[in-house]
């Protein structure tokens, strides 16, 4: 192929999305085949996936996803989290030998609970402690970074093409209802492997087209709530504020994407009240949170998939739907080559949410 | 001891002012226009005559002569160069050993310390992320001054949504620029008047400086901010309501450590009603606030207040920058303030010991980023603002002063060089021949309010569409974008040490 010299393409990334509302797990080779289409919207400076319901055996287990640079990391990192958790099983992440993925580093996967007496000791909630110490890993134990620590979830990433890592990590073979894709372009962080997407923490995962020009303060914002961002990366800020929001703070869905990307003041000004009131409470409680510059992103959860665009859609997002299936991407071609007669397709709306989430009751 | 008589003063005029005899028709107007009386007309020479020892650079009859016939220049003395031994101090020992006084000044420390604000650059988008058009798309700048919970509770069932958490009250500041406190006293009554429209219009707030508030102006009321100090001028219940904030002024960046100071020539009648003291006499604030003589009394006159105002108000505290100002302003959130204003050491003054104004103190800008830090280490910074000022000449001061973590700025100085003011200097001597530092009627008649009221306008708009601009470069659409976002300032020709009380990181990296 062609290839054309890099800083004279002013384009960002690629992003795709699968939900199926009924819990139903389909194998990776749509979400492969969706993100590969848009292909030059990214450099081979890396590529991602996010994979929700692929560990039923262990679904109770937090899945710690690490990537590791040598044994003796490897020993520092086993070392530390035997300590902190109970390891119930934990195995090398499959592979294959694929051309154009290079030096990666090991990878391994770590099924653990938080073990008795641990969250006593600490005074906070599990999940609490979760975060604790997964920052603490990626922060002070050199050479390990837990990529990705959700229960029934697994982020799966690295440098070259979005199509060559699926390869790499055989994603054929995994079976989820909510898949996630991210081929990157980066141009203002280094390209390595624990900066590609997703960015995940718990079992939120954040592919993410585009630049947080807000990045300065939405990280002196969550350093405030605890919060330590190691990645130099603006995404790693987006999973980390739908953390504290959703999580932490317990704000609806739809209220933390009002803080995330908020109504401008001259439509909250009209609004009728209590909802004025409720509008101007979020922006103004929830300021250093506001995401500004370009973005589309896709956060998954467990629950579902959520779409969002900045308050001015500087960046793409189509999302369409067929049956139980919901679709977001960041061309319809993207959507149309896996899909090719939706029902419905439609572009969101800047700084409206779109929202897909399982159906009430659906046993995962 | 004998009581020295007057001494023939040996301090030279500080200016030279010139009358172009060809262009001048002797109209005279010149020598009503001086306030301080350097000019009178001779009729033996038919000429105006200039007393230059009495010449303060005000500017006033060089703006006003109709046929541009005066000049004001430096008076350049010729003393043998010394690079220890300035002429300044020179002048100011012969001064101190004719009277034997403390040097009085005013306005702002005029001395040449580094200003850091000219030492900072800010970011804009190229290429990766793109800039925003103000002209074309909201640029917004509104900010909420006051308290702000760590989080929001909504009620789960309601729809539309409804806010289950209490709000504390909050100013809502439509342009992030306050004017700061300049007491009625200090300043003429069409300054407060002046600054009061201009707030109404632009949607921010006046703050009465610690003198009372006329009358007249309580119909303003959502527009003030009214200070009590230490000297407690004019401070009665209905005076506390007579505003949309309150501020208790522990002190002021241009005389950290003593109280305000009002020459007894600028407390005219109308003067002397508002700040319930006898006319004529000179209104000295105590150092201290004598009922705070700790952190805990701080917090007991906060409650005080909030009491007699039954919580509608938010309660602010004024404090100067001084070198332990991050513990201080930690403490001043935890005993209850909603926000606080710093004051940086190059702020404003009616009156100060030049001892004290060019000596003691920080600048804001190192003040600003210390205490924006440590309230975030403490995880408090939601629970107050920080207005910061101090020498906040121009939008980029602005911008800079938000980016370090202000949420608001305020101008003092500024707000007077925009209804006229020439930074001369000489606001203690209560002759401010524009009007503006003055009692004297004839003088206070110069200055219309409507006329100064508009001028601050346009100053605060501009300001606004030049924020907006950069916002727009930043590729940012709000203000809280920029609040607070050091990662988008560099530093020039800064040591390491300052960047990182900055929290910024050198241009080039």
């Amino acid at each position: 192929m062609y290839k054309r010299d890099l800083e004279h393409i002013p384009s960002g990334c690629a992003i795709s999305g699968i939900l199926n509302r009924k819990g139903k797990r389909i194998d990776g080779r749509k979400i492969i085949k969706s993100i590969a289409l848009m292909h030059d919207r990214s450099n081979g400076l890396g590529g991602g996936f996010a994979a929700y319901g692929i560990y039923p055996k262990y679904k109770d287990y937090y899945a710690f996803h690490v990537m590791i640079d040598d044994e003796e990391s490897r020993n520092r990192f086993e070392c530390y989290v035997n300590q902190h958790f109970t390891v119930e099983h934990d195995e090398k992440i499959p592979t294959a030998k694929v051309n154009g993925i290079h030096n990666p580093p090991i990878l391994a996967r770590y099924f653990v609970k938080v073990g008795e007496g641990k969250l006593e000791d600490a005074g906070i909630a599990e999940e609490d402690y979760v975060v604790r110490q997964v920052m603490h890993v990626n922060s002070n134990i050199p050479g390990a970074f837990i990529s990705s620590s959700g229960k029934n979830m697994g982020g799966f990433k690295g440098v070259g093409y979005p199509e060559d890592i699926a390869k790499f990590f055989k994603l054929e073979d995994y079976n989820a209802y909510l898949w996630t894709s991210h081929g990157r372009f980066p141009t203002n962080t280094p390209g390595w492997w624990g900066g590609a997407h997703p960015m995940t923490l718990l079992d939120w995962s954040v592919v993410h087209n585009g630049e947080i020009s807000s990045y300065g303060i939405n990280k002196r914002y969550l350093e405030m709530f605890g919060y330590k961002m190691e990645l130099m990366t603006d995404t790693e800020v987006i999973a980390y504020l739908f953390d504290l929001l959703v999580r932490r703070h317990k704000l609806p869905i739809r209220i933390a994407t009002a803080a995330l990307a908020p109504p401008f003041w001259k439509d909250i000004d009209a609004m009728p009240e209590p909802q004025r009131k409720a509008y101007t409470a979020i922006r103004s409680v929830y300021g250093g949170a506001l995401m500004n510059g370009p973005f589309s992103i896709l956060v998954g959860f467990t629950g579902g998939m959520i779409g969002l665009n900045d308050r001015i859609k500087l960046r793409p997002m189509i999302a369409a739907e067929k049956g139980d299936f919901m679709y977001m991407a960041s061309e319809e071609a993207g959507i149309r080559v896996i899909e090719p007669e939706p029902e419905k397709v439609w572009a969101p709306k800047a700084g409206v949410p779109t929202i897909g989430l399982l159906d009430e009751g659906v046993e995962l | 001891m004998s009581t020295p008589g007057v001494m023939a003063t040996q301090v030279p005029p500080e200016f030279t002012v010139e009358i172009n005899e060809r262009k001048c028709v002797r109209c005279k107007r010149c020598t009503t226009e001086c306030g301080f009386e350097a000019l009178t007309y001779s009729r033996e020479y038919d000429a105006i005559v200039a007393d230059d020892a009495k010449c303060v650079a005000c500017h006033r009859c060089v703006t006003m002569c109709p046929k541009h016939a005066i000049r004001v220049t430096d008076n350049s003395l010729a003393y043998k160069a010394n690079a220890n031994f300035s002429d300044i101090h020179r002048k100011n020992i012969l001064k101190q050993a004719e009277t034997g006084g403390i040097l009085l000044t005013a306005m702002g420390c005029d001395r040449d310390y580094p200003v850091l604000w000219d030492h900072i650059l800010i970011d804009a988008c190229q290429v990766t992320n793109p800039s925003i058009d103000p002209l074309r798309e909201p640029m917004e700048l509104r900010t909420y001054i006051g308290r702000k919970p760590d989080c929001l509770e909504f009620d789960p069932d309601s729809d539309p949504l409804k806010l289950k958490t209490e709000l504390a009250p909050n100013l809502k500041l439509d342009v992030p620029v306050v004017f700061g406190g300049m007491s009625y006293g200090s300043v003429s009554y069409p300054v407060h008047k002046s600054l009061m429209l201009a707030a109404e219009r632009c949607g921010t707030f006046m703050n009465t400086g610690e003198g009372g508030l006329h009358r007249d102006f309580y119909r303003h009321k959502d527009h003030v901010i009214v200070q009590c100090a230490s000297g407690r001028f004019g401070v009665h219940e209905e005076y506390l309501n007579a505003g949309a904030a309150i501020e208790i002024k522990i002190g002021q960046g241009a005389k950290p450590g003593i109280g305000g100071h009002l020459p007894g020539e600028k407390v005219s009648e109308d003067v002397s009603k508002t700040r319930m003291i006898p006319a004529g006499t000179d209104a000295l604030s105590p150092a201290p606030h004598h009922d705070i003589y700790s952190i805990e009394d701080l917090s007991q006159l906060i409650y005080a207040l909030k009491e007699a105002t039954r919580y509608r108000k938010p309660v602010g505290v004024k404090v100067a920058a001084v070198h332990n100002i991050a513990a201080i302003c930690s403490g001043i959130v935890r005993a209850g303030a909603d926000y606080i204003s710093i004051d940086g050491f190059r702020g404003g003054t009616g009156a100060a010991p030049r001892v004290i104004r060019d000596n003691v103190g920080i600048p804001i800008e190192l003040a600003l980023a210390a205490v924006d830090d440590r309230l975030r280490q403490e995880g408090i910074r939601n629970q107050t603002s920080l207005i910061c000022g101090g020498g906040i000449r121009q939008s980029s001061d602005v911008i800079k002063a938000i980016a370090l973590g202000a949420d608001a700025v305020m101008i003092g100085t500024s707000a007077l060089v925009a209804l006229g003011c020439r930074v001369c200097q000489k606001c203690n001597t209560g002759k401010c021949s524009w009007g503006i530092a003055t009692q004297n009627p004839r003088l206070t008649a110069r200055l219309d309010p409507e006329e100064g009221a508009q001028r601050l306008t346009n100053l605060l708009n501009a300001w606004s569409h030049e924020t907006q601009e950069v916002l727009g470069a930043l590729g940012v659409n709000a203000i809280e974008s920029l609040r607070g976002s050091r990662e988008r300032l560099r530093g020039v020709g800064l040591d390491e040490k300052t960047l990182e009380i900055l929290g910024i990181k050198p241009a080039g990296r």
